[in-house]
């Protein structure tokens, strides 16, 4: 049944109203509301981001084939022809065993000093690195790989992966039951806010089913209450999600960035991220408004 | 207009309120609930603005059986019953004015008829010059003439009163009965709870007597019959 505009503005002037009217309760609420939202979103924060890091790395996975020291140089040829013709191969590229020595005295800073003795007596092994069109045809391509002849060793980035996926797992477990938790908490709170508004205003409820109001026409104030606690509640923790996900990602994300993994771009991140709060807010809001009305108006 | 049948109420924790009974009030009339204290006239008041459902036994109102109807529908049953109480049931923060336009909000009507239909009644109950009042600011005479404007101002077909004048001394309780007279001689049906003696002897009209959760005396023109 549509309702009229003037109806309409008349609940959302009603919800206004309630707000005020109960004080502290409303302060109570909002603050709950904020906790747990502020909590949501450095947690989602970080579990997109994560996701997004093993993502990357899952698809920047490369398998370095480590060639048989005895290898001759045709041999190593015959090798490489044979690696690209297995299905589902990309790439294949050669990489001597200076160029894997520079790259290993690079990685390891002022410590990688010493190495530089190793350049008269080289001890590493020629690499083919090979990279698989897609992420999940690796681990069969490198077995494929090791059953080749001249082949000393097979080494990819798969327990990197594997890790992170597993650390990605209890972070997302236990942070979401913390969440759940304080969701509820949230709604509990707001819903005995709203209680309070009821009970304050049951006379008036009284007279308003008595002329014929219909439970519809009663329960909209105290749904545009909730909603309205529920979107006061998630101004804070926006103003957290942008000022804090941007001075991090302007001063940490060149620091803590590895050539594969980056944060994700503020924008359209943050908004993104910010919208959903504002989205969880007002579900939570109207969430614990319909719960406490629904016992009320039972006729 | 009002069908009891065999209707008997027993609430949940086990007292009998009414105990089979059957009743046919037609529209326009003036009635008067008599009784004791506790004998069931507030319960069946209460049926009649579906307060509280009937045990057993059917209740029909018009057209509609208040057994068949919807919970949804009760509130469009209410549109067409006024009630008034004995303390009133006004709202103390709001004007006279907002007190009775109140009841034409909550179904909806627009402005414009709200303002003229809550002048008209507020003539009808005398009250034009006090639109602007809290209850607070006035008597209790008045305070129930704004109940009886809100009751009324829809224009409803029965007025239910559960002991209007119980709080008001005789002189006022007499205006109020005139303005329920006047409201019956429109055309709506009253159907009038009281312990006046005097009202019932003096304005004559049916009267019917509870005890014990049934009707002992249902009488045109009757008397109070009870000794105070």
């Amino acid at each position: 049944m549509a309702m009229r505009f003037r109806t309409f503005m008349r609940h959302v002037r009603e919800g206004f109203k309630n707000i005020f009217r109960n004080g502290w309760m409303t302060i109570a609420s909002v603050g709950a509301v904020t906790t747990t939202l502020i909590l949501v979103a450095v947690f989602l924060a970080l579990v997109l981001n994560l996701n997004e890091m093993a993502k990357s790395i899952e698809d920047d996975v490369q398998i370095n084939t480590m060639i048989d020291l005895t290898a001759t140089e045709d041999e190593i040829i015959e090798l490489g022809e044979e690696i690209e013709q297995i299905e589902g191969v990309d790439t294949v590229s050669f990489s001597s065993n200076d160029d894997e020595l520079q790259k290993l005295i690079q990685s390891m800073g002022e410590e990688g000093e010493a190495w530089h003795l190793f350049e008269q007596d080289n001890p590493l092994n020629h690499v083919y690195i090979v990279r698989a069109l897609v992420p999940e045809d690796t681990d069969r391509i490198a077995s494929e790989i090791a059953s080749f002849n001249y082949v000393d060793q097979v080494n990819y980035g798969r327990d990197v992966v594997e890790q992170l996926f597993e650390f990605n797992k209890y972070a997302r477990t236990i942070g979401l039951a913390l969440i759940i938790a304080l969701v509820f908490t949230a709604i509990f709170l707001i819903s005995n806010t709203i209680k309070i508004t009821i009970m304050a205003r049951s006379t008036e409820i009284s007279i308003q089913k008595l002329v014929g109001a219909t439970n519809g026409f009663i329960r909209w104030p105290f749904f545009v209450e909730g909603l309205l606690l529920g979107v006061l509640g998630s101004i804070v923790p926006i103003a957290v999600i942008l000022g804090g996900y941007y001075y991090l990602y302007t001063n940490f994300n060149d620091q803590i960035t590895f050539s594969f993994v980056e944060m994700l771009p503020f924008s359209p991140f943050a908004w993104q991220l910010s919208l959903m709060i504002l989205a969880i807010g007002a579900i939570i809001g109207v969430w614990g408004s319909v719960m406490s009305v629904r016992k009320f108006l039972k006729v | 207009m009002i069908l009891m049948k065999d209707v008997y109420k027993t609430y949940d924790n086990g007292v009998t309120a009414l105990n089979g009974v059957n009743v046919d009030i037609e529209q326009g009339e003036f009635v008067y609930i008599v009784g004791p204290s506790g004998a069931g006239k507030s319960t069946f008041i209460k049926l009649i603005y579906r307060e509280e459902k009937p045990t057993k036994g059917s209740i029909i109102i018009g057209d509609t059986d208040l057994g068949d109807i919807k919970e949804r529908k009760v509130p469009y049953i209410r549109r067409d019953i006024g009630v008034v109480f004995q303390d009133f049931k006004l709202l103390p923060k709001m004007s006279v004015y907002e007190n009775v336009a109140f009841a034409l909000e909550v179904i909806e009507e627009s402005p414009k008829s709200i303002r003229k239909q809550v002048m008209e009644v507020l003539e009808v109950v005398g009250l034009k010059n006090k639109a602007r009042s809290l209850p607070s600011e006035l008597s209790g005479g008045e305070q129930q003439r704004v109940s009886i404007a809100r009751a009324i101002v829809n224009h409803p077909k029965i007025v239910i009163a559960d002991e209007p004048t119980g709080n008001l001394d005789p002189d006022t309780s007499w205006g109020i009965m005139k303005t329920f007279e006047e409201i019956n001689a429109r055309g709506t049906t009253i159907i009038m709870a009281t312990h006046s003696k005097e009202i019932v002897n003096t304005i004559k009209k049916r009267v019917i007597a509870i005890e014990g959760g049934m009707i002992v005396r249902d009488e045109q023109r009757g008397e109070y019959g009870y000794e105070i």
